[in-house]
């Protein structure tokens, strides 16, 4: 290949220049950054696998993509709040239920942070949470599949953002509502009054030891303002939540000036071992609602919804002593609490120093009521009763920390777009490194975990001015890795990724890989529509309705003749791949479907409904290249008008239907 | 690159005439395989399971649909070739040269589909009663 292009001058002239300026007062490019052996660092060879899986969050495209880590290869995008036409998620009829709610189906969310399951506070690889922040949902992917298998809506919250943060044993995921609402009794309030009417909901989602499944256990109404993340406590701290909030103005416009009014905010701790106690004295309220509850069963390989009608409340102006506030320096972002449980963390993203709370000093306080005033009646702890100290002089703008094996913190700077270590013990600063651009969340591998993995850190940006070959007004966004072995920080890789990696979570391959299934075994196929055998395959008509009961298998569809059908008829084709072998999917696309295609698993079953708009032959074929024979793999549907007599008909071979002229 | 490899490939196909009967065993985990008088109840559960996971595929009289028709193919191999063919498909067809020239005339890969030793066993007896 020759390296004439104009391109590869450009990136030969850059690298020139960074070993010619090296010691000049230059800003800082990657190029003079990256030390001599991160491109080994993060070789990955050829039949090698990557050490970490990261999980990052799609941001606004609704998704969650699976990256290799140090690689950066892009493994694969799993499919949750959006319509994915890659494999038919949410257009085939076994999935589209999948993302109703009480809003109707809606087929697109922005999804913000994955939370991989806990067992004694570490990842224990198998699900995956993420919110829906738009239309607040919570999603539980299995990591043994890469599949989502739940969805569910959470009632009386608007913008589902301090979510879904799992507790040391995933007892609970919560919900925590950025936007407070009207939430009981007549919502067609004037905007205005926010201060009476406005409350915010903080959901306790039980999630089920076993199989996982999720239930809103309880909601907690709390003072109406802005809760916008949470951690869960752990060790120590195990049995309280801290949420961070702001606008305790309770402003309802212009929130950027109203908003950033008080010199602090608070972080909300929540006892929810306490709240636990008064739901079993029974003083929880069931109070009516409709939200959506979305279950997909990897039996059947069917999603189904049911309609929940009420949710249990706990009101904090009536019960107390479940909350407290903690003031913390302006508008608040990340709280996150350190390994051992102790210390909490809290970023004011216009607050100069980085305010570390101690658990302990908290507890003290709350017991010898230590408090400045009560907020919406719910006890302020005086800052310096829970304050351990602060890092002085972190950088602009933090937003959140992770914590690695070694006692340091990890600290992302929006507004200087840097990351800076330090001590958790000393809150001293001992490194700082630039971040490609705008850096929102980070993420250590096992960063909130009770024993972080370490090893490495990955910037999530916003931003990627200037990093890859540009493609237009709208830029891909990146995440960056870092090696944190050393005491000094290392960049070893930027990677693109899709939508916005809002936050993402990794963890060692080990801990996914030994759940993964590799197919899905024909004999425990119960979908309604299964076929195990190519003899079962059939045809039947039912009023308007036709059901195909077909197979793919390299290289052919069974039946691959169909007559018969007639125009005004819905026809449902039910694709069962007999594959028994790992990697070899099939696809399947009709001609005029409105519809996406479908990709079928080995041995799985899949829906697709096709209305055909006019009357003719239509052919229908794999989609999915997978032998020799693939373009083989194909078939016809003949379409004959509504008062036809042509009967319908279907087979493969010597079976299949012959010489039936049309006679209207 | 790759033409050399692919020639001797070609060779080593060539000369081979997949009809008629081969002594090799394949390669896989079946080594030595005893068969004696025909057991009718394994004959019978083989065939369930050769209806649900190979009857898409092959035939059992001596029609060739994706891969070759079955009859008589406990005339023209081992016991443990059928059997390492059956489990162990991927490497057969690298590896063994019956099954690389079988790949080479059908050109689909045949695939593993999640059988069992034991049921794989029952499917040997299907087809050797079959052949009778
Ligand atoms: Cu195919």
């Amino acid at each position: 290949m020759s390296l004439s292009t104009p391109y590869s001058k450009l990136v030969l002239a850059t690298a020139v220049a960074a070993v010619t300026f090296t010691t000049a007062c230059k800003p800082k490019k990657a190029e003079t950054v990256i030390s001599g052996d991160a491109a080994q660092k993060v070789y990955v060879a050829p039949g090698k696998l990557d050490e970490v899986y990261l999980f990052a969050s799609g941001g606004f495209s609704g998704q969650v993509a699976a990256y290799g880590l140090p690689s950066g290869r892009l493994l694969k995008v799993i499919p949750v709040f959006s319509q994915n036409p890659e494999n038919g998620w949410g257009y085939s009829e076994e999935t589209k239920a999948m993302l109703n709610t009480s809003h109707g189906f809606i087929p697109w969310d922005d999804a913000h942070h994955p939370q991989i399951s806990k067992t004694d506070g570490s990842d224990d690889g198998r699900w995956l949470f993420i919110n829906g922040n738009n239309t607040p949902r919570i999603a539980r992917i299995n990591l043994a599949t890469f599949k989502t298998e739940e969805i569910l809506e959470i009632p009386n919250s608007g913008g589902n953002h301090s979510s879904p943060y799992c507790t040391e044993n995933t007892e609970y995921v919560v919900a925590g509502t950025r936007f407070s609402v009207p939430i009981e009794g007549n919502t067609d309030v004037p905007i205005n009054t926010y201060k009476e009417n406005f409350r915010g909901a903080l959901s306790f989602v039980k999630v089920d030891p076993k199989e996982g499944h999720m239930n809103i256990a309880f909601q907690l109404l709390v003072p109406g303002v802005n809760y916008d993340l949470a951690r869960s406590g752990k060790g120590a701290s195990h049995g309280w939540m801290f949420f961070t909030c702001y606008n305790s103005e309770q402003a309802n416009t212009l929130l950027e000036v109203n908003a950033s009014q008080r010199d602090k905010d608070f972080i909300m701790a929540v006892n929810w071992k306490k709240a636990e106690e008064y739901l079993k004295q029974g003083k929880g309220k069931k109070t009516p609602t409709t939200y959506y509850h979305n279950n997909y069963d990897e039996r059947t390989h069917s999603a189904s919804s049911k309609v929940e009608k009420e949710v249990l409340t706990l009101d904090t102006r009536v019960l107390k002593d479940i909350v407290y506030f903690i003031p913390c320096p302006k508008s608040p972002h990340g709280a996150d609490v350190s390994p051992d449980g102790e210390s909490i963390v809290a970023s004011g993203k216009l607050a100069a120093v980085i305010p570390v709370f101690s658990f302990k000093k908290m507890t003290d306080a709350i017991a010898k009521k230590t408090f400045e005033s009560e907020f919406d009646k719910v006890p302020v702890i005086k800052y310096e009763a829970a304050l351990a100290g602060e890092v002085q002089k972190p950088g602009l703008g933090p937003l959140h920390t992770e914590f690695d094996d070694k006692g340091y913190a990890y600290t992302s700077m929006f507004v200087s777009s840097e990351i800076v270590k330090w001590k958790v013990d000393t809150r001293e600063v001992v490194d700082r490194i630039p971040t490609y651009y705008s850096i929102g969340h980070l993420c250590v591998v096992g960063g909130d975990n009770k024993k972080p993995y370490g090893k490495y850190a990955i910037a999530l940006n916003k931003i990627t001015k200037d990093r890859y070959l540009p493609t237009g007004p709208e830029l891909t966004q990146s995440a960056q890795l870092f090696d944190i072995t050393g005491e000094k920080m290392n960049l070893l890789l930027d990677f693109p990724t899709i939508g916005e990696p809002h936050y993402a979570q990794a963890c060692p391959a080990d801990v996914i890989l030994k759940n993964q299934k590799k197919i899905f075994e024909l004999s425990k196929n119960e979908h309604p529509y299964a076929v195990k055998n190519e003899k079962e395959t059939k045809i039947v008509r039912n009023g308007k309705r036709v059901d195909v009961w077909m197979t793919a298998i390299r290289s052919h569809l069974a039946p691959d003749n169909i007559e018969g059908i007639k125009l005004g008829d819905e026809v449902y084709f039910h694709i069962t791949n007999l594959e028994q072998d790992w990697d070899v999917p099939h696809g399947f696309a009709v001609k005029g479907a409105e519809n996406a295609e479908l990709l079928i698993m080995p041995g799985e079953t899949q829906t697709i409904k096709w209305t055909p708009k006019s009357t003719g032959i239509f052919p229908f074929y794999c989609t999915d290249f997978c032998s020799a024979l693939h373009q083989e793999m194909q078939g016809y549907a003949r379409v004959s008008p509504a008062n036809s007599t042509v009967a319908l008909k279907s087979g493969i071979g010597e079976t299949a239907p012959k010489n039936e002229l049309a006679k209207n | 690159m790759a033409s050399s490899d692919e020639s001797q490939q070609t060779e080593a196909t060539a000369t081979i005439d997949t009809k008629v009967h081969s002594d090799s065993k394949g390669i896989g985990k079946f080594t030595d395989v005893k068969v004696d008088g025909l057991n009718a109840d394994h004959a019978t559960k083989g065939k369930t399971v050769f209806d649900s996971k190979c009857s898409a595929c092959h035939r059992v009289d001596e029609t060739k649909v994706v891969g070759p028709g079955l009859k008589g193919v406990t005339k023209r191999r081992t016991p443990e070739w059928i059997m390492n063919m059956i489990t162990n498909p991927a490497e057969m067809t690298q590896k063994d040269p019956v099954a690389k020239a079988l790949l080479a005339e059908h050109l689909t890969q045949m695939t593993f589909q999640n059988v069992s030793d034991d049921e794989t066993r029952q499917i040997l007896e299907f087809l050797r009663k079959n052949d009778l």
